[in-house]
């Protein structure tokens, strides 16, 4: 009985490894999103140029969509950039954009330097409709399906390997339905 | 040499203040009602930051943090109470963003554990302590008799 006891500080360091070893491979900037399965919150956002059209659920109808949340200050999304400006140009999903806590005109700006791979561009100048979202930094994605429910929730980049194994399958998926 | 004890209180208290009161949310997002910049502090303080994760909204300069911060004066000012706010931004958020985490079956173990261990280990304490004095309690057989007068011999020789 007391030898068995002896083992017991082993057990638990086996136990603890295990668990940081589990947490080592997670991704802290990743939290389980409120999003999935829920319709997206109404929204009616201003366009981000005078003269182009603003963004509202109204324009997700009846279609499997992206909706991509970015900023032009931040970084990861001008890496992201070029593999939106792919899948737009491949034509396989259209892609909606909200422009998150930009000035005023600088994502017009930095759409037309870079190119724009959104068929329309939202303004959410004070975080509100990313905060209905539950953003917690940008880039962001969500996977709509063609009754507006959020399916899916990629925070981060999506690069080619996200696009391929993730979020393509799920769109042919969704459009089966 | 007076100044000098001066600068030193003056320094002593500085330094040994609470750092949140360096940590402040800027002036410029006070309340007008002290009574309610209170709950909004109280509530700044409940609240995590999810970009920076490991700080509350009260002590983060991110801009995300300022937003919710924000968010969470509209709320006050629309009348809701402190528990509807925080229902309010768990909702969007979920469990995460409360600082202390809610006790529900998946965390039901979190917050038991300290209590399973001070039990578990003072069990343990007790049943050893009680061995030892029972070792300590019993008489010498004629082996350790025999072994103890050995060693004085020893002893005595050196």
């Amino acid at each position: 009985m007391n030898r068995v006891f002896l083992f017991l500080p082993l057990a638990v360091f086996v136990v603890m490894g295990v668990y940081f070893a589990l947490g080592l491979r997670e991704d802290p900037s990743s939290i389980p999103s409120r999003m999935i399965d829920r319709p997206l919150p109404a929204f009616d956002l201003a366009a981000i140029a005078e003269g182009e059209p603003g963004f509202s659920n109204a324009d997700l109808d009846g279609q499997v969509a992206l909706v991509n949340v970015f900023g032009t200050w931040c970084p990861p999304c001008e890496i992201e950039h070029p593999m939106l400006m792919q899948i737009s140009r491949s034509g396989r999903v259209p892609i909606y954009g909200v422009d998150w806590r930009d000035e005023p005109g600088a994502g017009a700006a930095w759409l037309a330097r870079n190119g724009n791979p959104y068929q329309r561009v939202g303004d959410d100048p004070d975080g509100d409709l990313a905060f209905e979202l539950g953003i917690t930094g940008a880039p962001e994605t969500f996977l709509i399906d063609r009754q507006g429910q959020v399916r899916f929730h990629h925070v981060g980049i999506i690069d080619e390997t996200v696009w391929r194994d993730t979020l393509l399958p799920m769109i042919e998926a969704l459009e089966t339905e | 040499m007076i100044s000098a004890f001066r600068i030193l209180a003056i320094l002593l208290v500085v330094l040994t203040a609470s750092p949140a009161a360096f940590a402040s949310p800027p002036p410029d997002e006070q309340m007008a009602d002290p009574a309610t910049e209170v709950r909004a502090r109280e509530l700044y303080r409940a609240l995590r930051c999810v970009v920076c994760q490991s700080q509350s909204i009260d002590e983060s300069n991110a801009a995300l943090a300022a937003d919710m911060r924000d968010k969470v004066r509209q709320r006050l000012l629309a009348g809701d109470s402190n528990a509807e706010v925080l229902a309010w931004v768990r909702e969007r958020y979920g469990d995460y963003v409360l600082m202390t985490p809610p006790l529900q079956a998946n965390t039901l173990f979190l917050w038991l554990l300290p209590f399973i261990a001070l039990i578990g280990g003072g069990a343990l304490l007790v049943s050893f302590v009680r061995r030892q004095a029972q070792r300590t309690g019993t008489a010498m057989d004629a082996e350790d008799e025999a072994e103890l007068a050995r060693l004085r011999e020893e002893e005595g020789q050196s």
